[in-house]
């Protein structure tokens, strides 16, 4: 349901899958034990979540910008706010300014309980094809 | 010149845990206070599969892991830790079909955090695909901070 993620290897390899109500996307990671980063705790890997976030703001951002093939990020910056316990997480993103050439995107995720997020996202995207 | 007692466990720090075997990370090198691992390409990691690159998710997991080892470097020693933060800027994209290295720096230590720099390029890094900023909170740094209650006051 989500062109970027329908057609990236790497979501199918995190196995990303979307709702979507409106033209909001809410993209799931379920657990799988191959996302572990810490067997002690357990933990997630803090870059499957990193690269959940920013999948779906890539994919938040085509939505949003039909017409671009794939979003390109400029910058990403990930704020770690809680481990990722072994459980499936959910993301969701909202621009919060896009502009001619670039959109500022927000995005946060979260396991069972959506008002504490266990990591959130900032990031910049490139609304144009040129570099 | 003598290596840092962390540097016969880096192999394992590299690809040791699920999600870092999962993607195929391993070891590559430590130059000084530098630490080196990399991503061999694969089909399953690739971002826009018009291109074959690399995803940027993948390079991000790469810069966070390479900084955690980077700490561990610093430290001399294996400590729990976890990123509070990392910023990634991605400078230009990669080269199809192709390997990626991060390298890693622990530029300042302080007793419970960590600032870390850290790069990712086919080649050379100062040619870099992308480049990291990053902070790391040592877990154990110094007694576990105890409630008002649990102390009796």
């Amino acid at each position: 349901m989500s062109r970027v993620i329908d057609a990236m290897p790497y979501a199918r390899f995190l196995g990303l899958t979307v709702e979507q109500e409106a033209e909001v996307l809410t993209v799931t990671m379920p657990f799988s034990d191959h996302l572990i980063g810490n067997p002690m705790l357990p933990a997630l890997h803090g870059g499957s979540t990193a690269a959940l976030l920013e999948i779906t703001a890539m994919a938040q951002v085509a939505e949003s910008f039909p017409g671009m093939h794939l979003p390109r990020p400029i910058n990403v910056s990930v704020a770690y706010l809680r481990p990722g316990r072994p459980q499936n997480v959910q993301a969701r993103a909202r621009i919060n300014k896009a502009g001619r050439r670039v959109a500022h995107v927000l995005a946060e995720a979260w396991q069972e309980d959506e008002a504490q997020p266990i990591a959130a996202l900032t990031a910049h995207f490139l609304l144009e094809d040129s570099f | 010149m003598d290596l840092p007692a962390i540097a016969p466990i880096l192999p394992q720090l590299a690809s040791g845990a699920a999600h870092t075997h999962a993607l195929g990370f391993t070891y590559d090198s430590l130059d000084g206070d530098r630490v080196r691992i990399r991503v061999p390409w694969r089909e399953d990691l690739v971002g826009d599969p018009e291109a074959g690159v690399i995803a940027g998710g993948v390079v991000t997991t790469l810069l966070d892991h390479v900084g955690g080892l980077a700490v561990w470097v610093a430290l001399d020693n294996f400590k729990p830790l976890a990123t509070l933060d990392l910023r990634v800027d991605y400078m230009r994209p990669a080269r199809p079909r192709t390997d990626l290295i991060a390298e890693a720096r622990c530029y300042r230590l302080t007793r419970s955090i960590a600032f870390v720099r850290a790069w990712a390029f086919e080649d050379a890094p100062d040619d870099p695909v992308a480049a990291a900023q990053s902070a790391y909170i040592l877990t154990t740094a110094r007694p576990e901070r105890r409630s008002r209650a649990e102390a009796g006051e």
